[in-house]
């Protein structure tokens, strides 16, 4: 049973958690792509400054004085949030908008995100420097432990605190978004004018207000998103930036423009990196003792070496994009 | 539209003159050379998206395979891995590549026997996984060797580095074909996806190929194609004169380089092979019902942007001497050369020329002009009590990528053609 355990600790939650960071992203980008055609590759900095927002938030309440039993960065969450999607509002008031304006391609909107990203990027590492920063400063990071000694196991079930959060804002977000998008006026218009914008707009549907609910909502999410894995890992100027490309990648094979097929592919991605780096010898190191001698399973048996991980992202993403360039649900064409 | 070409250029050229100035004579002569070879870079970029309007941004990757290649031929030959047994094992990992490419072709030719639909879908991925296995067996023994006991990489071949350049374009031809023929149906922005995936997958590769490329250990010290530094000095040349005339002699070659190429792409983009590009960029619909065949003209667009990055990429790195894969970023390697084109002019040979050598300076220049910037204040505000600014240093080299950003937005939103754009003709233009 140990190596079950190992396999759900290696495999199982660290895949889930993965894919939920991806899937969060991924809803942002496909979003916006779906309301405005264009790539946005600036997201990653919408994670990231809302990390950062969280991060502020988080100390000045721990300066205050403020404690409380769940982690400080995720109590400012809705807060930071908030600012998150101003920001979002801001950016595209500030850049986008003008291009629109001038009836400029979504190719232009893209270039222009690239510069919303180096500009967004260069003003976090000047004012953060370029070291990394932690929320559990002041408070611990709580770890669970659950014996599983009672199945026959040497190892507990290894979960953090951090982690549990995530996957159930994650599962909270997600169905919150599902009802919007098909139970409220406000999402079926999204919906409608992800469909087709022009006849949207003739039927009366104010478009300008579904474009700026779009960019609260990517930024809210893209805020959550980035907030949840600092909260995991560290927080790092270009956090978020090392993992746009297999959060495009989730929101394409998934199918853009798809919000529900940005889940299933940030989901998919998740796994597929985290089974392909895993050591499957670890899992079936019993059958060692029936197998014979010459048939011995290697110490390593994993599918692509570790520094690979991330390319595991990008081989996916050629690939959907040569056999099904839709994605899983059918999104917008290529 | 000349008077404001040579309006522009000459003040690049006071502005050369003032950094030249203020920074001094081997700084700048350095900074001209690489200037130099991202003049060439960009100028890859203006034929595969102002003349083709392909969306590359896999910039990086050919940068890289420049690189390797460089390094590949011009580095001084390895005797310990050439004694070895490791060649016989790379011929075998070589021999077992061959034989998983014929598996998955033959895979690919499955319907001529009968098998179709689902059924060669589920050969195919089995053919691929079998070639994978196979040929992870055996180039996974064969590098462990290499990087133990074979000598620790293979080397180089010890060839003339102007033969590494042109290394580096075949070498960034034949991966842009392979990549071209896999992605340019893709509309785009996917293209633009798809592409820095592939730059990433191609930057992964070179990092952790440690037998081939010596990875994170980098490699040093790159020959130059003209004389060194040192050969002055050896001839009884001071320093700071040395690394002038050193630097100036590298600066003519990559010049020679540079004015050959912008003469051969001149020529191009003015007759009918132009023409029909521009045609295809502008409507490819149209230029198709034509009898222009645009798939293979876009290939063809791509390999030959892809060549010029790869030469540029190659005397990038055989200039500063040292390869290495981890000093590579999608922002100073893909974005950069992006604004460039932008900021100068997609289109136009010489807007992506000026575009190049201004945003080099502005680049290098943008750090020292921050840290100046910021003693400034710091000094103010020490003064008024407010305390001084913490770490100016580290502070000011993230300003870089900031006045990037803030480049491509005001050229975006003021002169979204470029301050040198695109010139059309008309045989009826009236103007």
């Amino acid at each position: 049973m140990t190596e079950i355990i190992f396999f759900i600790n290696q495999v199982v939650i660290s895949g889930l958690v993965l894919g939920c960071i991806y899937a969060l992203g991924a809803i942002g980008i496909t979003l916006i792509f779906g309301i405005l055609r264009f790539a946005h590759f600036a997201h990653s900095e919408l994670m990231t400054g809302g990390a950062f927002i969280a991060f502020l938030l988080a100390s000045a309440f721990a300066a205050w004085g403020i404690a409380t039993p769940i982690p400080t960065g995720f109590v400012v969450l809705p807060l930071a949030m908030v600012l998150a999607a101003i920001l979002a509002l801001g950016i595209d008031k500030g850049f986008y908008a003008p291009l629109r304006k001038r009836g400029a391609k979504p190719v232009t909107l893209l270039i222009a995100s690239i510069g919303v990203t180096l500009m967004i990027q260069g003003l976090i590492r000047l004012f953060f420097g370029a070291g990394s920063y932690s929320f559990f400063e002041n408070e611990p990071k709580e770890i669970f432990r659950i014996d599983t000694s009672a199945i026959g196991s040497t190892r507990p079930l290894v979960i953090t605190e951090p982690q549990v959060l995530m996957i159930v804002v994650t599962l909270v977000s997600v169905i919150a978004l599902h009802f919007f998008l098909t139970r409220s006026r406000l999402g079926k218009a999204m919906r409608a004018m992800a469909d087709n914008a022009d006849l949207a707009q003739v039927s009366g549907i104010n478009t300008a207000l579904v474009v700026r609910v779009t960019w609260v909502i990517a930024g809210a999410l893209a805020c959550m998103a980035g907030t949840m894995l600092a909260l995991d890992v560290t927080l790092k100027p270009d956090l978020a930036f090392n993992i746009i490309l297999p959060i495009f990648a989730a929101a394409i094979v998934g199918g853009l423009g798809q919000a529900y097929g940005a889940i299933a592919g940030g989901l998919l991605i998740g796994f597929a990196e985290t089974l392909a780096v895993f050591n499957w010898t670890m899992l079936f190191r019993p059958l060692n003792a029936i197998l014979p001698d010459w048939l011995q399973l290697p110490a390593q048996l994993a599918l692509v070496p570790t520094e690979y991980k991330l390319t595991v992202a990008f081989v996916i993403l050629v690939v959907t994009l040569l056999v099904r360039p839709t994605g899983i649900f059918k999104g917008a064409s290529s | 539209m000349i008077q404001r070409s040579l309006a522009l250029f000459g003040g690049l050229f006071v502005l050369i003159l003032v950094i030249g100035w203020v920074m001094g004579l081997p700084f700048t002569s350095s900074r001209l050379v690489e200037a130099a070879a991202y003049a060439l870079i960009a100028l890859g970029l203006n034929i595969q998206w102002g003349y083709g309007g392909l969306f590359n941004f896999g910039i990086m990757g050919f940068l890289m395979l420049g690189g390797a290649a460089v390094t590949f031929i011009s580095f001084p030959v390895n005797p310990e891995f050439w004694g070895s047994d490791g060649p016989m094992m790379l011929g075998r990992a070589l021999f077992a590549f061959a034989v998983g490419a014929l598996i998955v072709l033959a895979a690919r030719q499955a319907h001529r026997i009968g098998i179709t639909g689902k059924w060669k879908g589920a050969l195919t991925v089995l053919a691929w996984f079998c070639a994978y296995v196979l040929y992870r067996s055996q180039l996974d023994p064969a590098a462990a060797y290499i990087e133990s006991a074979g000598g620790g990489w293979v080397g180089g071949l010890g060839a003339h580095p102007v033969l590494g350049w042109l290394f580096g374009g075949v070498l960034a031809a034949g991966i842009a074909y392979i990549v071209g023929k896999i992605c340019l149906g893709l509309r785009t922005d996917y293209l633009a996806i798809a592409t820095i995936g592939i730059s990433e997958i191609i930057r992964a590769l070179i990092k952790n190929m440690d037998w081939l490329t010596r990875g994170t250990l980098t490699v040093s010290p790159i020959p130059w194609p003209t004389p060194l530094p040192q050969d002055y000095q050896a001839g009884g040349m001071d320093i700071a004169a040395s690394l002038i005339a050193a630097r100036a002699g590298y600066l003519v070659l990559a010049l020679v380089v540079l004015a050959i190429v912008m003469w051969l792409i001149s020529r191009a983009y003015s007759g009918p092979w132009g023409r029909m590009m521009r045609a295809i960029r502008d409507n490819h619909v149209a230029a198709s019902s034509m009898g222009k065949n645009v798939t293979s003209r876009q290939l063809e667009i791509f390999v030959f942007g892809s060549v010029l990055m790869g030469i540029g990429g190659a005397m990038l790195v055989s200039f500063v001497q040292i390869f290495d894969p981890s000093s590579y970023q999608p922002i100073n390697h893909t974005f950069l050369i992006w604004v460039m084109v932008i900021v100068g002019g997609a289109g136009n040979n010489w807007g992506a020329l000026f575009g190049a050598v201004l945003l080099w300076l502005v680049w290098v220049v943008s750090e020292p002009l921050s840290k100046a910037v910021f003693d400034f204040v710091s000094y103010w505000s020490t003064n008024a009590g407010w305390g001084a600014i913490p770490e100016i240093e580290a502070r000011s080299a993230q300003m870089r990528v900031f006045v990037l950003g803030m480049a491509i937005t005001i050229a975006l939103r003021f002169a979204p053609k470029g301050l040198i754009p695109e010139v059309v003709k008309r045989e009826d233009a009236r103007s």
